[in-house]
């Protein structure tokens, strides 16, 4: 455990030296910059006029598909992880349990490209 | 490993056939939705036989003990493959007419069905849960399947988070359990709790309250009941059959499975909470129904409060009591399915109508389907001699052998109430004159079904020893669990298999 | 050992913190961001259970992926932020009343400790001589075959219930159509005419 935990030393002090760099760049140029905030400077800029609506907009419900998609072949993928270093153990049965759930997602991945749910447009 | 796949046949049967299924649906140039359809009642039709010819059989255990066949899993998974099926057969005209029929519906609705089959026969808490994850989240997406309905998509949503919400509690309390016993098997935790006069210790109730809570919610008990109203009425009309019947069923399994193979000693501890949530069902099923309008939201508290009498038969806590509960809800199934045909048949010219308002004088447009309508409604209210009183006789009279004469009194009581509203149909549908626009005449597959789902509950009284020992040998299988070592040494054996 | 407690409180606070920051922060973006922290620091506190191998998953899936759907659905949703957060305190006695309960329960489990199953007696996170994924991948596809098709049926049906729910086909799709692309000379394309002046087409 110990062993395990100490081989993160370097990521920890990765972390630590990340943190003190990004509180210099934040805390420096409130010291050393100059600065003369005013409400006109944040404001969105429209070509002169008065801005029409809000920035903001709905975005395509298409972009959720993907993402869903997306998040569901990710998922298949951390299954992928532990077999591939064990996969000397598991033997001709953890190599066939894999396939069938492999062919699980490739059922509803054809389904998916026949639906059209991977064409943009 | 060969004989845990002989275990899981019905389940690997539905869950392989609806892949094809999708797979049909993808690849077809043409709409291939009734061949799905059929497809899909075929494959429920021979899961529902293989699961019964499991029946046979003494408790098994399949992957290292977190499967279970027995007498009492095959007859429940019968009863819910059966359901489903008759759903899919009365869903098929309506999502036609509605624009719905898409070739997703039945293999989603056969993807529950494995989830539910998973559920109950879990025994094991990972089990349960991924059952139960299965089954619901392919129930969200039936709710919503109307999607571009506000009403249907709020559905969907409420259930969605409502049901998540539930899951969250369920693992919350399994994660105790887990906590204080060092395993997730059922047996196990019955081993490693030590119980003391039916008492357990507090922190180990805790779990044990999350876990019924999570389950609470699934068969929409009070006070876990908010969804239900909203869902089925916003649900498109057949999925709101498919959720009063089917995962209800299977819900209500896997709480009888889980509170008496994983806490059999703990009596004290459960039936108070089952005393509780089946006095505050059945209360508040008999009273909110009374007030509404929509057919589908009264249905929402008839359902409520039918799992409130189920759970009177659970609160006694003997093979008798569990008997009664199968028996309960079968009948319950039978009569809710019949009367979700009839509610489907509620179409005029101008389109579907939910209101209980619009079965006025329906016996004299249409006197068969207020004749099937108004013999569920008697069966409901629990009339003698229909099947609906021989359920409630049966899970009384367990309630009553156990002591339990408070519960039984109230639970009386809230049945005459009830009846109020079941026999204001039957009033509405016969007394009242008859609507300006008549009801559409039935179509075919929903008047054979309300018919014989109607007889059913007519006739049962003449012969009603076959079902009543079924349950009986199913609770039985329930009850009598082989002791836990025995079920313990059964552990593992999938790695020996290999 | 210190260095790991030290490192324990640091995760543990910061994701309290941000945890309560996801709740509060007036825009949502901010909160899915600060969610994104959280995550962060809970495979830390994963890292230091020796759980490394459902660290790394929590960033790959649940930073990766899972806090950039967030992010759409935010960036979806088109809501009035103000209006948003109007209904914080009228929610907050419920709330309140609920994490009290909670936090009830765990002291009351935390009093209970004793009757815990003691660690040792658990399976271990990290068995000798050998990582956590391989732990994991010697029982996953074998002893627990049965959760993990589950798994993978579960994983079927949010594709399904994705594509059935949000699909939605445009009426007049313009496709790029490569093969009437290079299929077409320039014959197909040009006409010659010639006209005669003062005629006109």
């Amino acid at each position: 455990m110990q062993e395990l935990l100490s081989s993160y030393y370097p990521i920890l002090i990765f972390m630590g030296l990340s943190a003190l760099i990004t509180l210099a760049l934040i805390f420096v140029p409130m010291l050393v910059a100059p600065s003369s905030p005013d409400p006109e400077k944040n404001a969105p800029y429209e070509c002169g006029f008065e801005a029409f609506d809000d920035a903001r907009m709905k975005f395509d419900v298409k972009f959720y598909l993907v993402a869903i998609l997306f998040i569901i072949f990710d998922l298949e993928v951390a299954f992928l992880f532990p077999w591939a270093v064990a996969f000397g153990d598991v033997g001709v049965f953890g190599f066939w349990s894999m396939m069938f759930f492999l062919a699980v997602l490739t059922v509803g991945f054809a389904y998916e490209w026949r639906k059209g749910a991977l064409d943009w447009d | 490993m060969l004989a845990n796949v002989t275990l899981l046949l019905p389940e690997l049967v539905l869950f392989i056939g609806a892949m094809g299924l999708l797979m049909v649906g993808a690849f077809a140039t043409t709409d291939a939705t009734r061949v799905i359809e059929y497809g899909a009642i075929s494959l429920l039709l021979i899961a529902a036989i293989a699961s019964w010819l499991q029946g046979d059989t003494v408790a098994q255990l399949a992957f290292g003990g977190s499967f279970i066949v027995d007498a009492f899993s095959a007859f429940m998974k019968t009863l819910t493959y059966l359901t489903t099926a008759v759903v899919i057969i009365m869903a098929r005209g309506f999502m036609q007419n509605e624009n719905l029929a898409r070739f997703e519906v039945p293999v989603l609705m056969l993807l529950a069905a494995v989830g539910m089959g998973m559920m109950i026969s879990a025994n094991d808490l990972i089990a349960l849960y991924m059952g139960i994850e299965l089954q619901s989240l392919a129930l969200y997406v039936l709710a919503a399947i109307k999607r571009d309905s506000l009403r249907a998509t709020e559905a969907g949503l409420k259930y969605f988070v409502l049901g998540a919400l539930s899951s969250g509690m369920l693992l919350y309390g399994a994660s105790l359990i887990y906590g204080f016993s060092g395993t997730t098997n059922f047996a196990g935790i019955a081993q490693a709790f030590t119980v003391e006069n039916g008492i357990l210790p507090l922190a180990q109730v805790v779990g044990m309250v999350f876990l019924l809570a999570g389950l609470a919610f699934k068969i929409s008990a009070v006070p876990f009941h908010m969804w239900t109203p909203d869902v089925y009425e916003g649900a498109p009309t057949p999925m709101t059959a498919f959720f009063a019947a089917a995962p209800k069923l299977a819900g209500m399994a896997v709480f009888l499975r889980v509170v008496i193979s994983a806490f059999p000693d703990a009596l004290a501890a459960w039936q108070q909470i089952i005393i509780f949530i089946s006095i505050a069902s059945m209360v508040l099923g008999a009273f909110a129904a009374i007030g509404q309008t929509n057919i589908k939201r009264l249905m929402a508290y008839s359902s409520i409060g039918h799992m409130g009498f189920a759970l009177v038969g659970f609160a006694a806590g003997t093979e008798d009591g569990v008997a009664a509960v199968i028996l309960y809800m079968t009948l319950y199934g039978v009569m809710t399915l019949g009367t979700f045909a009839c509610i489907l048949s509620m179409r005029r010219d101008s389109g579907m109508v939910e209101q209980v308002k619009s079965l006025s004088g329906l016996s004299q447009v249409r006197p068969f389907m207020a004749l099937c309508l108004a013999i569920l409604m008697f069966s409901l209210a629990g009339i003698p001699p229909l099947a609906g009183f021989f359920g409630k006789l049966f899970v009384f009279h367990a309630a009553i052998d156990a002591g339990l004469y408070g519960l039984c009194i109230l639970g009386v009581l809230s049945s005459v109430v009830g009846a109020y509203y079941y026999l204001r149909i039957v009033k509405i549908m016969y007394l009242d004159p008859p609507a300006d626009e008549a009801n559409d005449p039935m179509p075919r597959e929903l008047s054979i079904v309300a018919g014989a789902l109607a007889g059913v509950c007519l006739l049962f009284f003449v012969y009603p020893s076959p079902l009543i020992d079924l349950a009986a040998s199913a609770g039985q299988a329930l009850i009598d669990m082989p002791a836990p070592d025995a079920l313990l040494t059964g552990l593992f054996e999938a790695t020996d298999a290999r | 050992m210190t260095l790991t407690a030290l490192a324990f409180y640091l995760f543990a606070t910061v994701s309290v913190a941000s945890a309560f920051m996801v709740i509060s922060a007036r825009n949502p973006v901010y909160s899915v961001l600060f969610l994104i922290l959280t995550f962060f620091n809970s495979a830390g506190l994963f890292v230091l259970m020796g759980a490394e191998f459902l660290a790394m998953i929590l960033v790959v899936v649940y930073v990766g992926a899972v806090a950039v759907l967030f992010l759409f659905v935010v960036m979806m949703l088109d809501i009035d932020f103000a209006e948003l957060n109007e209904g914080f305190l009228q929610y907050m006695p419920i709330g309140a009343t609920i994490g009290l309960i909670l936090l009830l329960e765990l002291l009351l489990i935390f009093g209970a400790s004793t009757q815990l199953v003691s660690q040792s007696a658990l399976p271990q996170a990290t068995p000798e001589g050998m990582t956590n994924a391989e732990a994991i991948g010697r029982v996953l596809y074998t002893d627990y075959i049965y959760y993990f098709q589950a798994a993978g049926a579960v994983l079927l049906v949010a594709m399904i219930g994705a594509i059935v729910l949000t699909l939605v086909k445009s009426e007049n799709p313009r496709r790029q159509s490569i093969a009437a692309q290079n299929a077409r000379r320039r014959e197909d394309g040009v006409e010659l005419v010639d006209i005669e002046p003062g005629q006109g087409l």
